[in-house]
């Protein structure tokens, strides 16, 4: 039985990346930076589909995105999004001593939204 | 225009035969003009320099000041700034950091206080030429420029190869205008490639590059013989091979013989005049004496030390075999860099110390090479900043040159294995104030083919530097009175009081153009930039003078 | 004498060609750009990737103001006073951001920070400063793009994602472009991913490793230890994912290879571990010279992010993470890098140049950021410029200005702007900034 604790991977994509130039502010980059993919293992065993709001939690903060299912890019336990507001809410502020705070593969919970 | 006359000074100015003479020089507009025939006309201002020495602004023919490699090694190293007395900012002046690789900024202010007005970068790959033009923008007020590397490129390889000379010329003609270098600079000429491509090293002028059957003479001779057909002011300038290797003297005399009466300037000669086996650390020796017999015999060449100090410094070359063996030897922290068609590079911190006989034997031989050379207008102080020491360390080697006694107490505290293995202990020469202007700026202008630099005659650019005697020629030389460049005080008792641009200096050798398509055709085919952004933009380049011959 | 004998650019009143354009969306920088500029749009961008096209087509010329002062329009005029008011100011101010701006640009912030003694940064200490930290532990063996190009004949990519963030690395300088040496191109060359996840990259690689998350420093760790002929705990898998027989195939390979190529992205710097991760992976590369010829080199990601780092270094001697309070640089990453200097609170005003920290950093470092006076330079609007008390809009380095950036490789290359831009260029706002603060200080 996989546990409920996801390590989350924010990340570049090339959509992203294009989007990034049309503006933040447009929707495709909104919906970009608000989508989690998930393994589609990870995603039947929670009984969520591609589209349902879930809820993402640890210590810095609780967000809601919608998920979907991947192409086989990540194993079970392992959730991607695009780097940008939604996954910076989830990084403390402590670097280490390093500048650089630990922006990916964070410790997250995860369960479907009411 | 502002007058100024600086009085009463005793001058130093060997290159217009002037020993020692209280002599009043008179500056407008930047440069030494002759005395006013109006004896109305008075100075608008007066530096008296009475009872004080007054010489030529120093020039550094070879250091390691700007550009890529220079500031890996910055990046590299912040445990050698750390302890090191930073530069502070001032009202006028921009804040730095020092230790063997001090910043921009506070590399023009360190020179500049040392009573040095022009220095020259020796190793640039001409890719990276752009880069290297924004720091020497950051660098205040010295005059400088910098050397191209072009011993492992591998376009004029392949016309060696080819035998195609009027290309390579045109090649090395066109490679300056394009990167707004001062001179051809050979870097273990060969070996760095044979290093970029297979991880050795050529061992011998004779041994075969990889790729391009040909060997290091070849390059030596080809690129000598482009650099005087150009006409250049400042001849080849060469880093042999087998740097640092004991036995590797007989290299240097067949890099000398590969001239073939071509000018050529060897850099850092120190490090090319060991004997001994180079499997035997124990065998290791100084063979200056034979070198020096072979160079003063040969008008065609000059050289520079490249003095070695006890200490921390960095080693940092454009050998890269060279940064892999000092690795392996110090087991320290290693970069290497290889650019595209162009060169290597290696930088290794390094601490030479007084009681290791390989080191203290190579500290002796510099000193040797200062000592034995009769005629002092064929060599030019250097450290090979940062490499042999800091640029920092010329008035310390000043006190050495100047004084047996200071040598001896050195002497002591040295390995008394250097005794059978150098000439050192049974030197007695003392430099004059006359022969260290001339080693510290007369002959390096000269062998830079500068005639506005090294002297204080009628044109001269008025960079002056005014000392106050003392009896510890250390200390007179590191605290230099006044220092002024083109006629603007900017040193006065150690203080800053400028941070005046300064000028680049570069060469622009006329060239066959038509050669060009050929290098287009090669050049489109291999590098990773396109043609046409490849040279540099005079127009993004800061006050630049061009050096002809 | 001219070095270019072709003009550089064609104009007909309605349309304009700038031939060896460059694109500064990426690291790679590449300079082969061929624009096509109708009234003030471009319209077309030859050899540009699917990013480099969205560069180009979306920074045309919009309707804003030139500045703005607590989101109210101002002359650029009233801007720059403002903006040299608060930070004359103020105490511990931060410099941040640079790497979407040239060189020319850079140097003048840095001499803004130095002249008011503020805290020096840039996008470096939140994408490769680990790795500037390793390289500080170890060093580094690397080699310029054209050497990869030219020979090498194995290639890792490690914890980067190149075919969605650097889309021409792959045929423009690493994998399959036929170079000097390697005449069949990619099939002159082996190419092994290792990553977390099975990313696009993966596709055009020869073999993906799939590690566990926040394992790649036992990974390399192993490959050093297989480099030197040491044995290794076959439960390595356990903690990798990696078997002992595929690493220890991989080694071999590794040790027959003429020319290898490390390159890695941040699944290195920003994973726990971070600088101990890049570290362990140059010092493979390094310790592998030992058999053959290997290198390693960071994927960097901005367009000039390189050249920000050359720049602070060669003002100060240190590449980011730099604090000019006392009136000389310290350095001290995690304790003067931007991340930790704002959500410490310290900073009290911030000069945030082309980059977007208001939706990037930390929770607590944007929190503080959105309470201190700021000023901020961007061509478009973010969250950043929002939360802005002094904020710029200014024309796009490389579209509209010249200038110089440093690719990923630290090669420097000039900028040939397309169009004109109404609005000013950060070399031009920050230089008035500066001669505002130096008015000031010199009582003049």
């Amino acid at each position: 039985m996989m546990s409920d604790i996801f390590v989350l991977i924010p990340g570049r994509t090339s959509r992203q990346g294009t989007a990034l130039n049309e503006g933040k502010y447009t929707d495709t980059y909104k919906e970009e930076i608000t989508t989690l993919l998930m393994n589609a293992e990870d995603m039947q065993r929670l009984d969520l589909e591609t589209g349902d709001r879930v809820r993402m939690w640890n210590e810095q903060a609780e967000v809601v995105v919608t998920c979907k299912a991947d192409k086989g890019e990540s194993p079970p336990g392992v959730l991607f999004i695009s780097y940008g507001d939604i996954s910076s809410q989830l990084m403390g502020g402590d670097t280490h001593g390093s500048g650089m705070p630990t922006s990916k593969g964070l410790d997250v919970q995860l369960a479907k939204a009411e | 225009m502002t007058l100024t006359c600086i009085t009463n000074g005793i001058l130093q100015d060997p290159a217009n035969d002037i020993d020692g003479e209280v002599r009043n020089v008179w500056i407008e507009d930047g440069r030494v003009v002759n005395a006013p025939t109006d004896p109305g006309r008075r100075a608008d201002k007066t530096i008296d320099a009475t009872g004080m020495v007054v010489m030529p602004g120093g020039v550094d023919m070879h250091c390691h000041i700007a550009g890529p490699k220079v500031n890996v090694a910055r990046k590299m190293m912040p445990d050698d700034k750390r302890t090191a007395e930073p530069v502070r900012r001032t009202a006028l002046t921009r804040s730095g950091t020092t230790g063997s690789v001090p910043s921009t900024f506070a590399t023009g202010y360190l020179y500049a206080g040392l009573g040095y007005t022009t220095a020259f970068d020796a190793a640039i790959p001409p890719l990276l030429a752009r880069h290297a033009h924004e720091e020497l923008e950051d660098t205040p007020i010295i005059d400088k420029g910098f050397y191209v590397l072009m011993g492992n490129n591998h376009y004029l390889m392949k016309q060696l190869q080819e035998n195609e000379p009027e290309r390579l010329k045109s090649y090395v003609g066109w490679l300056l205008n394009s990167t707004k270098g001062f001179t051809a600079k050979l870097v273990n000429p060969g070996g760095v490639e044979v290093w970029k491509s297979s991880g050795g090293n050529a061992t011998s002028l004779d041994s075969t590059i990889d790729h391009f059957d040909i060997t290091p003479r070849q390059i030596i001779n080809g690129v000598a013989t482009a650099v005087d057909e150009l006409g250049l002011p400042h001849p080849v300038h060469i880093h042999a091979n087998n740097l640092g290797v004991p036995g590797n003297y007989n290299t240097t005399l067949d890099t000398m013989n590969a001239l073939e009466g071509h000018r050529g300037h060897i850099t850092h000669i120190q490090f090319h005049s060991y004997g001994g086996d180079p499997d035997d650390q124990s065998t290791f020796c100084s063979k200056v004496p034979d070198l020096v017999e072979y160079v003063e015999s040969h008008p065609n060449i000059t050289v520079d030390v490249g003095q070695v100090m006890f200490g921390n410094t960095t080693s940092m070359t454009g050998d890269g075999p060279l940064g892999y063996f000092l690795h392996k030897v110090m087991g320290r922290k290693w970069f290497s860099g290889d650019t595209e068609m162009e060169t290597g590079c290696g930088i290794v911190p390094i601490t030479y110390k007084n009681k290791s006989l390989v080191h203290a034997i190579q500290w002796a031989i510099g000193l040797e090479w200062y000592l034995l050379m009769q005629d002092p207008w064929r060599i030019a102080m250097s450290t090979d900043h940062p490499n042999g020491s800091s640029f920092r360390a010329y008035p310390e080697i000043i006190a050495l040159l100047m004084s047996r006694d200071r040598r001896r107490e050195m002497l002591a505290r040295v390995p008394g294995g250097l005794k059978e293995r150098t000439t050192l202990a049974d030197l007695d020469r003392e430099y004059t104030l006359n022969e260290i202007a001339i080693i510290t700026r007369a002959s390096p202008a000269r062998m830079l083919g500068l005639k506005n630099k090294g002297h204080l005659g009628i044109g001269a650019d008025a960079d002056v530097t005014i000392y106050q005697p003392n009896e510890d020629y250390q200390r007179m030389f590191e605290l230099p009175r006044y220092v002024i460049r083109r006629g603007e005080i900017v040193v006065e008792d150690g203080e800053i009081r400028s941070n005046a641009e300064g000028r680049l200096l570069h060469v622009a050798p006329k060239y066959d153009d038509g050669a060009i398509d050929n290098i287009r055709e090669w050049f489109e085919k291999n590098y990773t930039i396109q043609f046409r952004n490849y040279p540099v933009d005079e127009n993004t380049l800061h006050e630049r003078e061009v050096i002809g011959s | 004498m001219s070095i270019a004998e072709q003009p550089p650019t064609t104009e007909t009143p309605e349309l304009k060609i700038v031939k060896d354009a460059t694109c500064t969306f990426c690291g790679c920088v590449c300079d082969d750009m061929e624009l096509t500029v109708e009234d003030n749009h471009i319209t077309k961008a030859k050899n540009a990737c699917v990013l480099g096209k969205a560069w180009f087509f979306n920074h045309h010329i919009e309707d804003r103001p030139e500045a703005t002062i607590d989101g109210q329009p101002v002359t650029y005029e009233a801007a720059f006073d403002k903006a040299a008011e608060i930070l004359f100011n103020s105490k511990n101010p931060l410099t941040y951001g640079m790497s979407d701006s040239t060189s020319e640009a850079q140097r003048v912030a840095v001499a803004i920070t130095d002249w008011i003694g503020g805290n020096l940064d840039t996008t470096t200490s939140v994408c490769h400063g680990p790795s500037g930290m390793a390289f500080q532990g170890v060093g580094e063996v690397t080699c310029s793009l054209g050497e990869i190009k030219n020979r090498a004949d194995f290639l890792i990519f490690w914890g980067g994602n190149p075919a969605e963030s650097h889309p021409r690395h792959f045929t423009r300088y690493s994998l399959m472009p036929k170079g000097e040496f390697i005449p069949k191109g990619r099939k002159g060359r082996t190419a092994v991913l290792i990553d977390v996840r099975k990313t696009k990259s993966a596709k055009a690689a020869n073999e993906f490793l799939q590690i566990k998350p926040r394992s790649d420093f036992e990974l390399a760790w192993a490959m050093r230890a297989l480099a030197k002929g040491l044995k290794i705990d076959p439960k390595i898998e356990e903690k990798t994912g990696i078997s002992l027989e595929t690493l220890t195939d991989l080694m071999d390979r590794m040790k027959k290879a003429k020319f290898g190529v490390i390159l890695f992205g941040m699944g290195l710097t920003m994973t726990r571990g971070k600088h101990i991760n890049t570290e362990a992976v140059l010092s493979l590369a390094r310790d592998m010279n030992r058999h053959t010829r290997w290198n390693a080199r960071a994927l960097r990601g901005h367009g000039n992010v390189s050249g920000a780092d050359n720049v602070v270094t060669w003002s100060t001697g240190y590449p980011f993470g730099v604090n000019l309070g006392r009136g000389y640089p310290r350095f001290n990453p995690g304790e003067f890098t931007s991340s930790d200097v704002l959500a410490r609170e310290e900073a009290d005003a911030a000069l945030i140049i082309a980059s977007d920290p208001m939706s990037n950093f930390s929770q607590p470092a944007r929190e503080h950021l959105a309470k201190i006076p700021s000023v901020v330079l961007d061509p478009k609007l973010s969250d950043t410029a929002r939360t802005a008390t002094v904020a710029f809009t200014t024309a796009t380095y490389g579209i509209n200005t010249p200038g110089t950036v440093y690719r990923m490789d630290d090669v420097p290359i000039p900028l040939r702007p397309a169009f004109e831009s109404p609005y000013k260029s950060d070399y031009e706002i920050l230089k008035e900034i500066e001669r505002r603060i130096r008015a000031k200080q010199l009582g003049v």
